[in-house]
């Protein structure tokens, strides 16, 4: 799935990158950074409702190249700074994180 | 000797904003010398966790890595609180961590297993009050 298509099953808006056409094969939802690192086999999306920057951190470590933020949260500049120099994408969505992963899970992006 | 680049970092405890520089670094180098993508994922998650550790379990620590022809080794060492049962802490799951640390996303009490999965060798010596140094392998193949 496309980085532009999960964007409008969303209804995302977009804080920095612009690689829409970057194909996602899976995706991972945890606000445990801890979780990520440990689960995560696939680079791909990460949805989280936390938004420090070692969200930023851990997907650079991840080679992950979407973050998308749940339920209306959004991180501070220095954190999309930080996104912005690792080429790393981030999209913000007011749905929380079930309804988020469900729309894109039933849209057919699958899980890690 | 052996040909050899070292690496060498402190890591402020104070200073969760840039957890994490340090390892950035190592990947970066090691994908400028051309290294495989597997190798580098796997020191960058080890070397991630356990620079994480030394900010919220131990105030900070060194980092001191050297990349050899066939392997990375990692060295971090801090003068923190030690860790009083290894074996415990090896444990998935276990972790002493706060609600506070737990609210910043870590603390699951998967970190030092991650380490262990992620190398191929990995040794904790730690004595508390005193400090905790671990040592880790990954083989270039
Ligand atoms: N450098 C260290 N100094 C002192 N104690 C440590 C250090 N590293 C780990 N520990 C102890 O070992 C426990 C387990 O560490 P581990 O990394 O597996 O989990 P965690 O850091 O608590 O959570 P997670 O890594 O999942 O975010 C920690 O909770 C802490 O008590
Ligand atoms: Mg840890």
């Amino acid at each position: 799935m496309k980085v532009n298509e999960i964007i409008s099953l969303l209804d995302a808006e977009v804080l920095c990158g612009d690689a829409f056409e970057t194909e996602i094969g899976s995706a991972f939802g945890s606000d445990m950074m801890s979780d990520v690192l440990a689960y995560v086999n696939e680079q791909g999306l990460l949805l989280t409702g936390l938004c420090n920057p070692q969200v930023v951190r851990t997907a650079e470590m991840m080679d992950i190249s979407c973050i998308c933020f749940v339920r209306g949260k959004k991180p501070d500049e220095s954190v999309v700074a930080l996104a912005a120099e690792k080429n790393i994408m981030l999209i913000a969505t007011k749905r929380c994180m079930y309804s988020a992963c469900g729309e894109l899970y039933k849209a057919g992006l699958e899980g890690n | 000797m052996e040909d050899c680049i070292k690496l060498h970092y402190v890591v402020d405890g104070q200073d969760f904003v840039s957890c994490g520089r340090a390892s950035e670094d190592v990947k970066r180098t090691l994908k400028s010398l051309g290294i495989s993508s597997q190798v580098i994922r796997k020191v960058a998650i080890a070397m991630y966790e356990g620079e994480v550790n030394m900010v919220i379990h131990a105030d900070g620590g060194i980092a001191d890595v050297g990349i050899y022809a066939d392997r990375i080794e990692i060295v971090l060492s801090d003068k923190g609180k030690g860790i009083a049962d290894i074996e415990k802490a090896m444990q998935e799951g276990y972790s002493t961590a706060t609600e506070e640390i737990r609210e910043l996303g870590f603390g699951a009490g998967m970190g030092l297993p991650n380490m262990k999965k992620y190398t191929d060798d990995m040794t904790i010596e730690s004595e508390l009050n005193v400090g905790t140094t671990i040592t880790m392998r990954v083989n270039i193949v």
